[in-house]
């Protein structure tokens, strides 16, 4: 018994040191990365789950620039592999997943999309010193942590960030539709849908105008009728809905059917094919949001990514595809401007990209890592995208 | 004025859709005393059968009737594999097992169709919108609050007009006693099984309309409240159901409707509780007797 017990302790030691030791090792992957062919970069993405059609097109927008970046020779002289996962759309997945890839030796992560499923991967990646550049995560708080004011070292975005949208939408609909009396619907389970409201509020008001009703919802919440016949009967000039696609839709379908035809706004949590089968095509009429970009804008290199998607998906690419797009190139740009796959020398060279030249605009980093860039404002005709026009928010 | 119209007008038909879930569960439950947890995801799977059979090209109505046929032999199914075993054993254990299909029925949904909303395609039901007095209401609120009639009605007629009725009353008051006297106890609690689980595949079907949505959890909210709408009825009692799931949703409304949206569900669970306490036996339930 004695033996078997000595024995005992010392294989939990031996186990205890190999996980050390593989942690240690995950922790350095940089030599494994660099000494294999390939550099391996983290993909960690919604691909099922509520948000999946987030995910699967940051995804998409990934594996095609490193598709072509790979065709035109790789970096350093190496081929990029996306390591691709799919956290279901869960904050504990999202956590789970970055661990794995850190143990894969992945010299930096692209995602996931979502604010609060990059929250939940952040912390492991920041203690293991490697770079998480997330594409679509909007909310402040991820790239700047308001309690300790500190930046988060390792959180870059390729997105705007929220109070851009709000404060982008807010003008517009002040100055340019001479709305004065808004509501807004917020779900108050979503940080992001929060967030947004609050701002838009703040801005909206700051100029003069007035929120004359206020309601919220959770994400299990299916009939929303009875929040919107309370909003009509405070008589607003339009809508606020900053939240996601799959339950905006609900709500403007069973907006009109109420019979109420204010405009209804919103941001880029809208972007999705989906919204329009949702809400129906005619009901998708004076509805206007925030986005990163549009498809169609001319730009040469913007339409060459959109025939270049098409070609390959069948679709063409929304928002969070092209934003997945430029994190791709990015990341490709950091490791070129870097030298080396080395995740430090990556996060360094991020922090001086200068001018980048994306498909969703110039993306430069401001001290709290934040690109500076023009928000599109889109209106939906009859279901149909159409650019309205570019705005640059004051930072 | 008009508001408050409008307010129960939204409430109305959100409670029909509560009272057609509840419909299906309170029957199984007056007829073998189990609150079958996996009623909400039968729903679900209903839903979903529809929605295929509407892709392939069926209209309304066949594909209507292909997923309470889907429905009613997975419902057979399901009591034969998860139920009939523990259900002499102990309530308890059947309990438990239902909330294992339950869990059962949404993971695999959404391990084989993915977690994302799919939607019906425009123009499987025409939509329209009636305005009355300026209250708005459209021909959706319509056919579910139809329905629910309907379905009351017609298993009011199959419980107390008819021979598999009589069965199944007399399952109902003492099994043991029944097979006794010559009744096929398992055979009554399979056939409760699948009128139930047509009843819940009609609902999700309606549902997914209703809505425009289908996804794998989609049965899980809907399934609670009608469970609250059943027992605020009276659980067992079908006419209850139906007036449970209406002043269920009723209140909802109003409670979201004048300024509480985010305290509409725990209006919901607080009014279970508060049945529970006062009167265990629902608005329209009977006394227990307590056999000896």
């Amino acid at each position: 018994m004695k033996f078997w017990r000595k024995r005992g302790k010392a294989l939990a030691l031996l186990t205890v040191l190999t996980f050390v030791f593989g942690v240690f090792a995950a922790g350095c992957g940089d030599n494994a990365a660099e000494n294999g062919d390939t550099i391996k970069i983290g993909v960690n993405y919604e691909l099922s789950g509520p948000v999946a059609t987030y995910g699967t097109s940051c995804k998409n927008g990934i594996m095609l620039a490193f598709e072509e970046i790979n065709k035109d020779g790789g970096v350093l002289g190496k081929d990029i592999e996306g390591l691709v996962q799919d956290n279901k759309s869960q904050n504990r997945e999202a956590r789970n997943i970055a661990e794995k890839l850190v143990s894969q030796g992945v010299v930096a992560v692209i995602g996931p999309a979502t604010t609060g499923n990059v929250r939940a991967a952040e912390p492991v990646l920041s203690k293991a010193k490697i770079t998480l550049l997330a594409t679509a995560a909007t909310a402040p708080e991820v790239t700047y942590n308001e309690k300790t004011k500190k930046v988060r070292d390792y959180v870059f975005r390729v997105c705007i960030i929220d109070p851009d949208q709000s404060q982008v939408m807010s003008n517009y609909i002040f100055d340019e539709l001479k709305l004065k009396n808004g509501a807004i619907i917020v779900d108050k389970d979503n940080d992001y849908s929060v967030g947004l409201g609050r701002t838009f509020k703040e801005f909206f008001t700051a100029k003069g105008g007035k929120i004359v009703a206020e309601e919220g919802f959770v994400p299990t919440d299916t009939a929303f009728k009875p929040q919107l016949t309370s909003i009509a009967s405070k008589k607003p000039d339009f809508i606020y809905i900053p939240a996601y696609y799959n339950q905006v839709g609900l709500i403007i379908k069973q907006a009109r059917e109420l019979g109420i035809d204010l405009p209804i706004m919103g941001a880029d949590g809208w972007d999705s094919p989906k919204l329009v089968s949702l809400a129906g095509e005619g009901n998708l009429s004076q509805c206007y949001f925030t986005n990163h970009y549009s498809i169609e804008d001319p730009a040469e290199h913007i339409q060459n990514f959109i025939n270049a998607y098409k070609e390959k998906h069948d679709t063409t690419p929304d928002a969070f595809a092209a934003l997945g797009y430029d994190a791709g190139y990015l990341m490709a740009e950091a490791i070129k401007q870097a030298g080396s796959a080395d995740p430090q020398k990556i996060q360094d060279a991020l922090l001086n990209i200068k001018d980048f030249e994306g498909v969703t605009g110039k993306l430069s980093y401001d001290e709290k890592h934040n690109p500076i860039k023009e928000v599109s404002i889109i209106e939906m005709v009859d279901g149909k995208q159409k650019l309205i026009k570019k705005m640059q928010p004051e930072h | 004025m008009q508001d408050l119209l409008q307010q129960l007008l939204n409430g109305l038909s959100q409670g029909s859709i509560y009272a057609l879930i509840a419909v299906g569960y309170t029957m199984i439950y007056g007829i073998i005393q189990l609150i079958n947890f996996a009623h909400g995801d039968v729903i679900m799977v209903g839903a979903y059968v529809a929605l295929g059979a509407v892709l392939m090209g069926f209209g309304f109505i066949p594909s209507l009737l292909i997923a309470m046929l889907v429905c009613a032999v997975l419902g057979v199914l399901i009591e034969r594999v998860a139920y009939r075993r523990v259900r002499p054993v102990s309530r308890l254990a059947a309990l438990t097992s239902a909330i294992g299909v339950s869990l059962f029925l949404e993971y695999t949904m959404m391990y084989f169709l993915g977690a994302d909303i799919r939607t019906f395609p425009p123009g499987v039901l025409a939509e329209r919108t009636y305005s009355l007095g300026g209250v708005m209401i459209t021909n959706k609120d319509l056919l579910v609050l139809g329905t629910t009639v309907i379905l009351v009605v017609v298993l009011q007629y199959i419980i107390f007009r008819t021979r598999t009725g009589k069965a199944m009353r007399a399952v109902s008051f003492d099994g043991q006693a029944a097979q006794l006297m010559g009744v096929n106890v398992n055979n009554t609690v399979a056939i409760t099984f699948f009128i139930g689980s047509a009843m819940a595949a009609a609902a999700g079907m309606l549902y997914g309309i209703y809505f425009n949505s289908v996804q794998p959890l989609m049965g899980l909210m809907p399934g609670l409240k009608a469970f609250i709408a059943a027992v605020l009825g009276g659980i067992g009692s079908i006419p209850g159901a139906m007036l449970g799931g209406i002043l269920l949703g009723m209140t909802e409304s109003l409670v979201a409707g004048f300024g509480g949206s985010m305290y509409r569900d725990a209006v919901a669970f607080i009014i279970l509780i508060l049945i529970l306490l006062i009167k265990p036996t629902g608005l329209l339930g009977k006394g227990v007797q307590e056999k000896v």
